[in-house]
């Protein structure tokens, strides 16, 4: 990617995120990628005066992931989207839809990993 | 006082598709708003595993028949910077002619839809048959109406003859008289003012931390605009973001007023400064390993696609947040403190595309 892309850990992604906040950064959304069977890479996209700044988070799905939502409230639907569509959890999410926000109940494939599946919810 | 909970669709006369907001509500005020999505979420990003590159194309085109055109710009130019291609200036500037069009008329038919919201019926007529003079624009320039499909990887597959050139000209000097001519009402009428001034205030700091795109954005005082990037044509015609500041429904409609003026003013400059050349670059090969971060100005706002390639003809990943997405949880803040019988008006006043939202 042309654009600065900083790498950041489980432990450090809130801290990061707070400073690109006080930064005076605007969050933009968030990409969700696979980097291997069990990997993924999470990049937070964030805007000012049209300059663009990514961080880089790779993690375990397995891994729960702390919840920025708390920093920029504007990413509560873009985790929970992630919750649905990659199996990860999130803690601390503002209004945690718990993998419901497009999926229903029923549903027992995780939509974006292959041959990965899930209970259905009670 | 006790709360009575209230579902806002996902049925509702302002609503063309379904969305759901629970409403917590006190002696008719809004106290707190929940959305439900999911209602015809399609999965779109997914078939990046089975469609190849080129074909995704035509699924872009799909997340929304409004801005199909952008979404496929969009995408085109970060697969063209992904596999570097270099688009044919020609190329460039007729992709800015139908994304203007494009954008002028979501813009009526969201102006239209609008006045339907608050009761202006005649109005909500007068906005859609001045639209239908894009939409024959689009129709006998490409073939289609809606959905145009004028993009490939490289360029564009359509041109247009001078006589097609004379004749929009032609067309969109009506479409601006006729959008002047509704000026008034649609700014400085007593009733239409009376539902739209002070409703659905957003402040310029909210708007800027919760994330708000396009219009939203704009008419909250924050001049971004991601034309303003020179993507495209863009870089070679004068312009200037549309910006409002009281952060109301009447801020929001103004922009998307002033923004349908500023379109027929773009696809006089992008005819002007049409250059001769090829229509499309030859593009050979697969998408390389690597990725892309891209974005564009939509009718409702800043577009992100994220394109991960890997070598093959399918792609490892693509990511699209669309502009509704992003302003949802302004609407979410919007929404508290406002009567329940505003809330249609503020609703439609981010321009919901829930197609969009859920690709």
């Amino acid at each position: 990617m042309k654009d600065k892309v900083i790498n950041v850990t489980r432990d450090t992604v809130v801290g990061e995120v707070m400073k690109m906040k006080n930064d005076g950064y605007r969050l933009v959304t968030f990409s969700t990628y696979q980097v291997d069977e069990d990997g993924l890479g999470i990049l937070y996209h964030f805007d000012k005066n049209l300059e663009t700044i990514h961080l880089r988070l790779t993690v375990k799905r397995k891994d729960s992931i702390p919840s920025v939502s708390g920093v920029y409230f504007a990413a509560l639907l873009v985790e929970n989207e992630i919750r649905d569509q990659w199996d990860v959890k999130f803690d601390g999410l503002v209004l945690d839809f718990n993998r419901t926000l497009y999926l229903d109940p029923e549903v027992t494939q995780v939509p974006l990993v292959s041959n990965v599946k899930i209970a259905p919810k009670q | 006082m006790a709360t009575t909970v209230i579902p806002f669709g996902p049925q509702h006369p302002v609503l063309p598709e379904p969305v759901h907001l629970t409403l917590k509500v006190e002696d008719e005020i809004v106290k707190e708003a929940i959305p439900a999505l999911g209602y015809v979420h399609r999965g779109l990003e997914k078939l990046a595993d089975i469609r190849d590159y080129h074909q995704m194309i035509q699924v872009c085109e799909r997340v929304c028949g409004i801005c199909s055109m952008i979404h496929a710009v969009c995408y085109s130019q970060g697969i063209e910077e992904l596999m570097e291609v270099e688009v044919p200036k020609r190329a460039e500037m007729l992709r800015v002619i139908w994304s203007e069009l494009h954008r002028s008329h979501s813009h009526l038919l969201w102006l239209g839809l609008f006045a339907d919201a608050f009761g202006f019926e005649s109005l909500f007529m007068q906005f859609w048959k001045v639209r239908e003079r894009i939409m024959d624009i689009n129709e006998a320039t490409t073939g289609s109406r809606v959905i145009v499909s004028v993009n490939v990887i490289g360029g564009v597959r359509a041109d247009l003859s001078p006589d097609q050139i004379r004749w929009i000209l032609s067309e969109i000097d009506i479409v601006e008289k006729e959008v002047r001519a509704l000026q008034d009402t649609i700014m400085n009428d007593y009733t239409v003012k009376a539902r739209t001034v002070g409703v659905g205030v957003l402040s310029k700091e909210d708007a800027y931390l919760l994330g708000a795109a396009g219009p939203t954005l704009r008419g909250s005082g924050v001049a971004q605009d991601m034309r303003m990037l020179g993507y495209g044509g863009y870089a070679e015609l004068d312009f200037e973001p549309v910006v409002e500041t009281s952060g109301d429904c009447w801020a929001r409609s103004t922009v998307r007023f002033r923004e349908t003026l500023q379109s027929i003013d773009l696809v006089r400059q992008a005819i002007a400064k049409l250059p001769e050349g090829e229509l499309a670059a030859k593009v050979k090969g697969n998408p390389p390993e690597g990725e892309v971060y891209t974005r564009v100005e939509q009718p409702r706002g800043e577009c992100v696609y994220y394109i991960k390639g890997n070598g093959t003809k399918h792609l490892d990943r693509l990511r699209i947040r669309t502009p509704t997405f992003a302003n949802i949880p302004p609407l979410l803040a919007m929404l508290p403190g406002c009567e329940l019988a505003d809330v249609p008006v503020i609703v439609l006043s981010i321009d919901p595309c829930i197609s969009c939202t859920e690709r």
